[in-house]
C-alpha cells in the first residue's frame, strides 16, 4: 500500500511539470501584455513595471525562476491586483469555492446515489425509468442554463430564495449548490445503478438472502459496499471537477470564489494569476485522483489482494 | 475433404457469406428498433439536421431582419417563439443558431474521432514500448484541467471558430483512443483473427474486413455520446463570451443573451435552452440505445 502511494505520487510529478511548462509558454505566447490595456502609461513606466515583474529577462530565465518560486510555494505577484500575490488571491477564493464544491457534492451524492440504488433494485420498471430519466435532465441541462432557470423560478417568480451572493442572505447557498451538483448527480446515479445491478446478482448477495437477512440489510450492508465502488472511484475526479468547474456557477451567482478569479484573470491576461490557478487546479486534480485510487483499493478487497500479489 | 482444391473452394464459398457481415448490423438494427427512446432521439436529430440544412430557404424571417418598433414580444401567431429586444424573430435566430451548434458538434467530434482512432489503432497495433509511451501520454493529458486549458487557448489565440473545433477535438480524443486501443488489443488475440491469418488473408484485408468492423460498434456509440458533450462545451464557451462571436450565433450565445434579459423576457432564455436540451437529450438517448444494440454484453449488466 505504501509503495503504491509513493509510486503514484512520483507519477504525478511529470504530469505537473507538463502542466506548468505548457501553461507557462502558452501564456507567454499570448499577444498583448498585461499592461497593454492602460495605453496612457508612459513607456518608462512600462519598462519599470516589466523589470519589476521580471518580464525583461529572457523567457527561459523567467521559466526557471518561476519554477524555483513555485518550489518554495510562491505563485508570484498578481499583474492585475498590484500589491497582492497570487497566493493571497487563491487563499481568499479557495475556501469559498471549496465550500460550494462540498455542498454540491452532498447534493450530487444524496440525489445521485439514492436515485441509482432505487433504480437498480427494480430494473426495467417505473422505479427504474423515472429516477433515471430525471437524472438525464442533469446531464442534458448544462449549469449555465440550469442556474438561470432556477434563479428565474425560485428567485424571481416565487421569491423563495436569493438570486445571488454567498453567505450574505439566508439560503443563498442552496441554488448554487444544486446548480453545480445536478450534473454530477446524474453521473453518480448512472454509476451507482450500474454498480448495484452488477453486485445484486452476485453469489454472496444470494448467500446473504439465503441466511434470512432482511432485505434492507442485504442492500445497505452487503450491496452498497460493492455496488458503490465505481461511485467512490469517481468521487475524487468529481470533486476536482466541481472545484475547477465552478466558475460558471460562480459567475452566474456572483460568488467571489477561485473560479471567478480565474475567468477574470483570463480576460485580463493576468499572467501569474492564470498560471497560478492552472497549476493549482492541476495539482488538486492529480491529488484527488490519487486519493480516490487509494480509497478504491482500501475499500475493495479484490484490488487490495491484487496489489499485494503484484508487489 | 482430402482434396486441397475442394477445400479451398469451400473456404472461398464460405468467406463471402461471412464477409457480408450484415448479421451484426441487422441484429443491432432490430434491437435498436425496439428501443422507443433511441428511435425518438434519432428522429429528433434527423429532423433538426434537416431544418438546419434548409434554414436559409425555410426560415420565416431574415436573420438580420430587425423591427425596432416591435421590440421584444412574447410568442404569437406571427412570431411563434417571440422576438428579441431588436424585434428579431426568435425562431429564425434559433434555426440559424442550430447550424453553428450542430456543425461544431459534428466537426469537432470528427476531429476527435480521427485523432482518437488513429492514435488508438497505432498504439494497439504496435504494442510494446510504443504502446506504453503513447498511452502514458494519454494518461498525462487526462490529468489536465481541460476546461481551463480551453479557456486559456481561446484567450491566447483569439476567438476563432477553427481553433474552437481544434481545441474541443483535442480534448475529446483521449477516451476514443483508449476505447479503440482496447478493442484492437483484444481483437488481435482472438481466434477469428488467427483463423483469418491462417487462411492466408493479407494484413490489410484482416484490418479492413475483421478489425475495423469490430471496433466500429464502440466507436459509433462513443461518437454519438461525444457529440452532445462537444455541443455542451461550445455552448459553454459561447456563454462565457469565448466561443462563437456575433454576428454569428449559436445556442450557447442565444442562452447567454437570454440570461441577461430573462426577468423581463423569459422566452428569450427558455426557447434556445429548450432547443439545446432537447438535442442533448436526443443524442444521449440515441447513444445509449446504440450501446445496447451494438454491445449486448455491456447492456445486460
Amino acid at each position: 500500500m505504501f509503495r503504491f502511494i509513493v509510486s503514484r505520487l512520483l507519477q504525478a510529478i511529470p504530469v505537473l511539470l507538463v502542466v506548468i511548462t505548457a501553461t507557462f509558454f502558452l501564456v507567454r505566447a499570448a499577444p498583448g501584455g498585461p499592461f497593454s490595456a492602460e495605453k496612457t502609461v508612459a513607456p518608462e513606466v512600462i519598462k519599470a513595471l516589466e523589470a519589476q515583474y521580471k518580464l525583461d529577462q529572457p523567457v527561459w530565465q523567467q521559466y526557471l525562476s518561476y519554477l524555483n518560486d513555485l518550489a518554495h510555494g510562491d505563485f508570484g505577484p498578481s499583474f492585475r491586483y498590484p500589491g497582492r500575490s497570487v497566493d493571497e488571491l487563491i487563499a481568499g477564493g479557495l475556501p469559498i469555492t471549496a465550500e460550494l464544491a462540498f455542498y454540491a457534492m452532498l447534493v450530487a451524492i444524496i440525489i445521485g446515489v439514492s436515485a441509482g440504488v432505487l433504480a437498480a433494485l427494480k430494473p426495467n420498471t417505473p422505479q427504474d425509468y423515472v429516477p433515471m430519466s430525471a437524472a438525464m435532465i442533469g446531464i442534458c441541462m448544462p449549469s449555465f442554463l440550469m442556474g438561470p432557470l432556477l434563479v428565474l423560478i425560485f428567485g424571481i417568480w416565487l421569491e423563495w430564495l436569493p438570486v445571488s451572493g454567498w453567505g450574505d442572505l439566508p439560503g443563498d447557498k442552496i441554488l448554487p449548490a444544486i446548480t453545480l451538483g445536478s450534473g454530477y448527480a446524474a453521473f453518480l446515479a448512472r454509476l451507482s445503478r450500474g454498480g448495484m445491478l452488477e453486485v445484486m446478482s452476485q453469489d454472496y448477495i444470494r448467500t446473504a438472502r439465503a441466511k434470512g437477512l432482511p432485505e434492507w440489510v442485504v442492500v445497505l450492508k452487503h450491496g452498497l459496499r460493492g455496488g458503490l465502488i465505481p461511485v467512490i472511484a469517481f468521487l475524487g475526479p468529481a470533486f476536482a471537477g466541481l472545484l475547477s468547474g465552478s466558475f460558471v456557477v460562480e459567475t452566474i451567482f456572483q460568488i467571489p470564489g477561485l473560479g471567478r478569479f480565474y475567468v477574470q484573470a483570463a480576460f485580463n491576461r493576468d499572467y501569474t494569476m492564470i498560471l497560478g490557478t492552472t497549476v493549482f487546479f492541476a495539482t488538486l486534480i492529480v491529488l484527488f485522483n490519487l486519493l480516490s485510487d487509494i480509497i478504491a483499493v482500501w475499500i475493495n478487497p479484490k484490488l487490495r489482494h491484487q496489489l499485494r500479489e503484484g508487489k | 475433404m482430402s482434396d486441397p482444391v475442394l477445400a479451398e473452394g469451400a473456404i472461398k464459398k464460405s468467406v463471402p457469406q461471412t464477409e457480408k457481415g450484415t448479421s451484426l448490423w441487422q441484429d443491432a438494427w432490430l434491437r435498436l428498433r425496439k428501443n422507443t427512446f433511441a428511435l425518438l432521439g434519432l428522429g429528433v436529430i434527423v429532423f433538426f439536421c434537416i431544418i438546419a440544412l434548409l434554414t436559409p430557404y425555410i426560415a420565416p424571417y431574415g436573420y438580420e431582419q430587425q423591427n425596432l418598433m416591435l421590440g421584444a414580444v412574447p410568442p404569437s401567431a406571427e412570431h411563434w417563439l417571440g422576438t428579441d429586444i431588436f424585434g428579431r424573430d426568435m425562431l429564425t435566430r434559433i434555426m440559424y443558431g442550430s447550424r453553428v451548434s450542430l456543425m461544431v458538434g459534428f466537426i469537432a467530434t470528427g476531429v476527435a474521432l480521427i485523432i482518437g482512432v488513429l492514435w488508438g489503432t497505432i498504439a494497439g497495433y504496435a504494442g510494446g514500448r510504443v504502446d506504453a509511451v503513447m498511452m502514458r501520454l494519454v494518461d498525462i493529458l487526462y490529468a489536465l484541467p481541460f476546461m481551463i486549458f480551453i479557456v486559456l487557448l481561446m484567450v491566447v489565440f483569439g476567438r476563432n471558430i477553427l481553433l474552437l473545433f481544434l481545441a474541443i477535438g483535442a480534448v475529446e480524443w483521449l477516451t476514443m483512443a483508449r476505447i479503440v486501443r482496447g478493442q484492437v488489443l483484444s481483437l488481435r488475440r482472438q481466434e477469428f483473427i488467427e483463423a483469418a491469418v491462417s487462411l492466408g488473408l493479407s494484413r490489410w484485408t484482416i484490418i479492413r474486413r475483421h478489425l475495423i468492423p469490430n471496433t466500429l460498434g464502440p466507436v459509433i456509440v462513443y461518437t454519438t455520446l461525444t457529440i452532445p458533450s462537444v455541443m455542451l462545451l461550445e455552448a459553454f464557451l459561447s456563454f462565457l463570451g469565448l466561443g462563437i462571436q456575433p454576428p454569428q450565433s449559436s445556442w450557447g450565445l442565444l442562452i447567454s443573451y437570454g440570461v441577461e434579459t430573462m426577468e423581463e423576457y423569459p422566452w428569450l432564455l427558455l426557447f434556445p435552452g429548450l432547443a439545446l436540451s432537447i438535442t442533448l437529450f436526443a443524442l444521449n438517448f440515441l447513444g445509449d440505445g446504440l450501446r445496447d444494440a451494438l454491445d449486448p454484453r455491456a447492456s445486460r449488466n
